[in-house]
C-alpha cells in the first residue's frame, strides 16, 4: 500500500463510528455552565443515551432532561412539550440557566426554538424566568465536536454584552478537554495573575468532590455574570483549528471569532497545547497578554519534560502510532508525537471537517508523508487497515481497545470516552505537566511490552 | 413533597401512607429526567444478542454510537451484534431521502459479513422524511436470499416497553420459516439475554434435568433457532416485560403453551424448575429438578448465612428496567438479611407493582419511571444502604454515600441461577460492608 493512500472506507455504513452525534457535545457545554440544566428537544431516548454515555465517563450523575416527543408532538410540533419542559424542569431544578439543545427529529419537522423561547417568556409576565440558550445540534450535521462549538458559540451570542467595561481579563476557549486539564488551565492562569473567563467549565460539575448533601445540579460551571463579560475582554485564547468546520455551512464561526467581529476582541489561535512546542505558543501568549513571566514552577516542569524526553527517546524512535478521535485532539497529539521520534502510520477521525489532512500536513513536516490522514473514519475501517501499519501502539478513547486486544499491542486511552476505566475525568493531557504525563505512559506501555515478550524478564532498563 | 412534580405524584406510593392505585405504564412527563430510553431503544436491546444476525440501524449517527456492544450479551460463537452498524443518515438524505443509502448500506454489509438474517432498524426521522423501509427490505431480502426485517421503532412512537413489542413482532416475522424436528421435552427460554453468561448456567440446569433447550431468545442467539422456535412444546419467559407479547403471539399461532418464571434467588430459580418440570406432567424429571435443588440449597446455604450475618438489617434501594425482576430481587435480598424501602422500575405494570406491595412493608415506597430527583430523595427519607440499579443510577448512588449494585445489561458477574445468588452476595457483601463509606457524607 502506497502510505499516503488509504483504502476507501465502505461507501454506504458507517461501522463503530468513531463519532458521536451533535446533541452530546452540546451537553458537555451546558454541563459547563453553573446551575444550569440541559434539555434536549426530542425523543426521550436522545437524553438517555447521551446521560448515560456521559454517566460512563465521567462517573457523575448527569441530568438532562427532555421534551419527550410523542407521535402527537411529531405531527403537530413540540411547543406544548417544550413549555411543558420549562415548567417541570425550573419548579423540581430552579436553575439559573436552560440550555435547550434540538435533536435531528425536531430539526428535520422544522421547530422554530428560538420563536418558542421568545413566546414562552412573553407568557411568563413578569415572573422570574431563567436564562435560556439553544443550539442547533441535528445528529444529522457533523459530530458531538460541532455541536460541543456549536452551543460554546451561541451561549456567548446569547449572553456577552458590553457592560462593565473593564478589558482586563482575557476570555480562554479550551474546547472539549478533560475536567483535570481545565483545573490545570485554571492554576496556570492564576499563576500569571489573569483574570480570566474560561468557559465552558465543567470541571467541578462533571467531577465534583464526594458531597455531604446531594446537589441535584452539580456545583461549577462559568457563571452567567463571567459570559456575560466575554464581550469586554481584552483578548480571547482558542484552542483548536479545526473547531466546529464539520457542519456542513462552514461559515459557522466559533465564539472567539464571533467576539472579533462584533467586539473586535483580538483572537489568539492556538492548537490544544500538548507537547513542547504547542505548549511554548501558549505560554508565550500568556506572558503576552499578563506581562508576566512563566512562573519558575512551570519553567521547571518544561525542564522535567525535556529530561523526560531524553531519558526515555531510544524506546520510542521510529515507533509507529495509530492515532485517533477528535480531530483537534489528533492533531494535538500527532505533534507532540512528532517531537518525540514516534512515526504517527494513521490519523484517523470521524470529523467530518475535510481539514484533517492539511493541518497534520502543516504540524507534522515531513512525518506527514508516511501518514495516513482520514477525516470520516469509523473504527472498522481502522481495524481493517491495522495489521498492513505494522503499529506498535494505538492513542485514542477507550472505544479502540478491541482493535489493540486484538493486534496484542498497547493501547494508551487518552480524551473521551474512558468507558473501560476509571478516572478518565482525571486524565491531564496539556500543558507541560499534561505532555510529560503521556510521556511516561506511552513510555512505559512500549517498555512493558518489551519485558513483558521478552525471555528474560529484565529488572533494569 | 416539593421534589415531586404534581403530575408525577400517583406514580409514587408509600406503604402505609397512600391509598390511590399506583399509576404506571404513561409517557414520561416532559422535563421530567426519566431514566427510560426510547422505542428504539427497547427493540435494539431486545433484538441485540442475536449474534449472527445483521444489526442495521437506520438513522443519523447518535443511536448506534450509543448502543455499540451496549449489553454485556455473550455469544458461544460468532459476535456480528457486537458491531454498530449505521447508515449514518446527514443533510443530504435527509432533504432527499435516505432509501439508496439504506439499499447501499444493506448490500454491502450483507456482502461482507454474511449474516443468517438482517434487522433494519428505523430511528426518529426515517418516517418523517418518507422512507420506505419495508420496501427496501423486501428488495434486499429477495436479492440476497435471507430475511431482511424491518424495526419500526421510531423513538418518539411510545415507550421503551413499545419498543418491547415492536422486537418482538420482528421475531415473529422468523418464527416458523424453518421445520427443523426436535426431541421431544424440547422448549424454548425467552428473555434472558446471557449477560454475563447467565443463560449458560440455566443450560446447565435443564441439561442435567433432560430437558432439550431449543431456541434462546435472544440471548446467544441464532437465526436458525428462532426459526425453528416453534417446533417447541413450552416457551419459558424471563424478563416478562420484554418477552410476554412474542410468547403471547406463538401461543395464538402455533398453540405453543408459556409460563412465566424468574431466574434470580433461590426460591424463584427452584420454582423455574419445578415448574417446567410439572408441565411435562413427569416425576423423572420432577426428582432430577429437586436434585439440583437440594444440590444446591446445600451447596449454598451456609454461604448465604455468612452473608446474612454481616448484612441482616441493611436498607435496599431498588430502581430497575422492568418490575417484574423487583419481585425476585426483593426476595433475594430477604434470604440475606436485607430489607427492601425503595422498589422502583421504568416500565412496570399495575399487576407486578400489586404483588410488589403486598410483598413490602409498611414504609417501603414503589414507584414508576421515577427520575434522579426523586431517587436521591427517597434514598434520604428511607435511609437507604445499598441500591440496585443500572448505570445511570449508580453515580446516584455513590453521592449519596451508599453502595451499589449493577444488575442492569452491562454487568460483569452473573447474577442467575443458583451461582448468580451467591455472586449477588457477594456483591452486595462487597459493596454495602466496604469501609469507604466511614468518609464519605462527613467533613473532617
Amino acid at each position: 500500500m502506497n502510505a499516503k493512500e488509504a483504502p476507501p472506507k465502505t461507501s454506504a455504513s458507517t461501522r463503530n463510528a468513531c463519532k458521536l452525534c451533535a446533541p452530546l457535545g452540546a451537553s458537555v457545554v451546558y454541563k459547563g455552565i453553573k446551575n444550569c440544566l440541559p434539555v434536549i428537544h426530542g425523543a426521550q431516548g436522545c437524553a438517555t443515551y447521551i446521560r448515560r454515555y456521559l454517566i460512563s465517563h465521567y462517573k457523575e450523575p448527569v441530568d438532562i432532561a427532555s421534551t419527550n416527543f410523542s407521535e402527537a408532538t411529531t405531527i403537530f410540533g413540540g411547543s406544548r412539550n417544550l413549555n411543558a419542559a420549562i415548567n417541570n424542569i425550573i419548579s423540581q431544578y430552579h436553575p439559573d440557566v436552560i440550555g435547550i439543545a434540538s435533536a435531528c427529529l425536531s430539526e428535520t419537522i422544522g421547530e422554530d426554538i428560538p420563536k418558542m423561547i421568545r413566546e414562552y417568556q412573553a407568557t411568563a409576565k413578569g415572573r422570574h424566568l431563567p436564562f435560556f440558550i439553544h443550539a442547533s445540534t441535528p445528529s444529522y450535521d457533523g459530530t458531538h465536536m460541532d455541536g460541543f462549538h456549536e452551543a460554546v458559540l451561541s451561549t456567548v451570542k446569547t449572553l456577552a454584552g458590553e457592560e462593565h467595561p473593564d478589558s482586563e481579563h482575557i476570555n480562554i476557549f479550551p474546547g472539549f478537554v478533560s475536567p483535570e486539564d481545565i483545573r490545570h488551565l485554571k492554576e496556570i492562569l492564576a499563576d500569571f495573575g489573569l483574570n480570566y473567563v474560561l468557559f465552558p467549565d465543567y470541571s467541578d460539575s462533571l467531577d465534583n468532590p464526594n458531597w455531604n448533601e446531594y446537589q441535584i445540579i452539580p456545583e461549577g460551571g462559568t457563571t452567567v455574570e463571567e459570559i456575560k463579560r466575554t464581550g469586554t475582554a481584552k483578548a480571547s485564547v482558542e484552542f483548536g483549528f479545526i473547531l466546529n468546520k464539520g457542519k456542513s455551512n462552514r461559515a459557522s464561526v466559533t465564539a472567539a471569532e464571533w467576539l472579533e467581529q462584533k467586539f473586535s476582541i483580538p483572537l489568539f489561535r492556538l492548537g490544544l497545547p500538548i507537547g513542547i512546542r504547542e505548549s511554548d505558543h501558549f505560554f508565550t501568549v500568556l506572558e503576552k497578554l499578563s506581562q508576566q513571566k512563566t512562573s519558575e514552577k512551570q519553567f521547571r516542569l518544561r525542564g522535567r519534560l525535556i529530561d523526560a524526553y531524553v531519558d526515555g527517546h531510544k524506546y520510542l524512535m521510529g515507533k509507529r502510532a495509530i492515532v485517533y478521535g477528535e480531530e483537534d485532539f489528533v492533531i494535538g497529539l500527532v505533534s507532540f508525537l512528532e517531537e518525540i521520534g514516534i512515526d504517527t502510520v494513521l490519523a484517523a477521525s470521524g470529523g467530518e471537517s475535510g481539514l484533517l489532512r492539511k493541518e497534520l500536513e502543516r504540524v507534522a513536516g515531513d512525518r506527514a508523508k508516511n501518514m495516513i490522514m482520514m477525516n470520516g473514519m469509523d473504527f472498522e475501517t481502522i481495524n481493517e487497515m491495522a495489521e498492513e501499519l505494522h503499529p506498535d501502539l494505538m492513542i485514542g478513547n477507550s472505544k479502540g481497545y478491541y482493535i489493540a486486544r486484538r493486534l496484542g499491542i498497547p493501547l494508551i486511552r487518552t480524551g473521551f470516552p474512558i468507558h473501560d476505566r476509571i478516572g478518565g475525568q482525571r486524565l491531564l493531557h496539556l500543558c507541560y505537566e499534561g505532555t510529560l504525563r503521556l510521556f511516561d505512559q506511552i513510555t512505559n506501555a512500549l517498555i512493558e511490552y518489551k519485558q513483558e515478550h521478552s525471555p528474560v524478564g529484565y529488572k533494569y532498563i | 413533597m416539593g421534589s415531586v412534580l404534581i403530575e408525577r405524584e400517583k406514580q409514587i406510593y408509600r406503604a402505609g401512607k397512600d391509598n390511590h392505585i399506583l399509576a404506571c405504564s404513561k409517557p414520561s412527563l416532559a422535563g421530567s429526567v426519566s431514566q427510560r430510553a426510547c422505542v428504539f431503544c427497547g427493540s435494539r436491546v431486545v433484538l441485540y444478542p442475536i449474534a449472527d444476525a445483521l444489526h442495521l440501524i437506520h438513522g443519523p449517527i447518535g443511536c448506534a454510537a450509543y448502543t455499540w456492544d451496549i449489553r454485556g450479551s455473550l455469544s458461544s460463537g460468532p459476535e456480528l451484534h457486537r458491531l454498530s452498524f449505521s447508515t449514518d443518515l446527514h443533510e443530504k438524505e435527509v432533504v432527499f431521502g435516505g432509501e439508496k443509502k439504506l439499499y447501499a448500506a444493506l448490500s454491502e454489509l450483507i456482502d461482507k459479513y454474511k449474516p443468517e438474517a438482517a434487522f433494519v432498524y428505523s430511528t426518529c426521522i426515517v418516517g418523517v422524511i418518507g422512507d420506505d423501509v419495508e420496501a427496501v427490505c423486501k428488495k434486499v431480502s429477495h436479492e440476497k436470499m435471507l430475511p431482511v426485517i424491518p424495526v419500526q421503532a421510531p423513538g418518539f412512537n411510545g415507550s421503551k416497553k413499545d419498543g418491547y413489542k415492536i422486537a418482538c413482532e420482528s421475531l415473529a416475522q422468523l418464527v416458523g420459516t424453518s421445520d427443523r424436528e426436535l426431541p421431544p421435552l424440547s422448549i424454548n427460554i425467552l428473555g434472558d439475554f446471557n449477560l454475563a453468561g447467565e443463560l449458560w448456567i440455566l443450560l446447565d440446569y435443564y441439561r442435567q434435568m433432560g430437558i432439550h433447550v431449543n431456541a434462546t431468545i435472544t440471548g446467544d442467539g441464532r437465526v436458525a433457532d428462532v426459526r425453528n422456535a416453534h417446533k417447541a412444546s413450552l416457551n419459558v419467559v424471563q424478563c416478562s416485560g420484554s418477552m410476554m407479547h412474542l410468547a403471547r403471539i406463538m401461543n395464538e399461532k402455533y398453540g405453543i403453551p408459556f409460563m412465566k418464571v424468574s431466574y434470580f434467588g433461590i426460591e424463584d430459580m427452584s420454582d423455574a424448575l419445578y415448574e417446567v418440570a410439572g408441565f411435562f406432567k413427569s416425576e423423572e424429571l420432577m426428582d432430577k429438578a429437586r436434585v439440583i435443588v437440594r444440590h444446591e440449597f446445600a451447596r449454598l446455604m451456609p454461604i448465604l448465612k455468612t452473608y446474612r450475618e454481616k448484612l441482616e438489617g441493611k436498607r435496599a434501594a431498588i430502581y430497575v428496567g422492568g418490575s417484574f425482576k423487583a419481585i425476585s430481587l426483593i426476595k433475594a435480598l430477604r434470604l440475606i438479611g436485607i430489607k427492601t424501602v425503595i422498589v422502583g422500575s421504568q416500565t412496570g405494570t399495575s399487576e407486578e407493582y400489586d404483588l410488589i406491595r403486598e410483598l413490602c412493608d409498611d414504609e417501603t415506597i414503589i414507584v414508576d419511571d421515577s427520575n434522579p430527583v426523586e431517587l436521591s430523595q427517597f434514598v434520604k427519607e428511607t435511609k437507604a444502604d445499598v441500591f440496585i440499579g443500572g448505570v445511570k443510577e449508580r453515580p446516584i448512588a455513590y453521592k449519596l454515600g451508599i453502595g451499589f449494585c449493577d444488575h442492569n445489561h452491562e454487568r460483569k458477574e452473573a447474577l442467575a441461577g443458583f451461582e448468580g445468588m451467591v455472586n449477588f452476595a457477594k456483591e452486595i457483601y462487597a459493596t454495602a460492608m466496604s469501609p469507604v463509606w466511614q468518609f464519605t457524607g462527613k467533613t473532617i
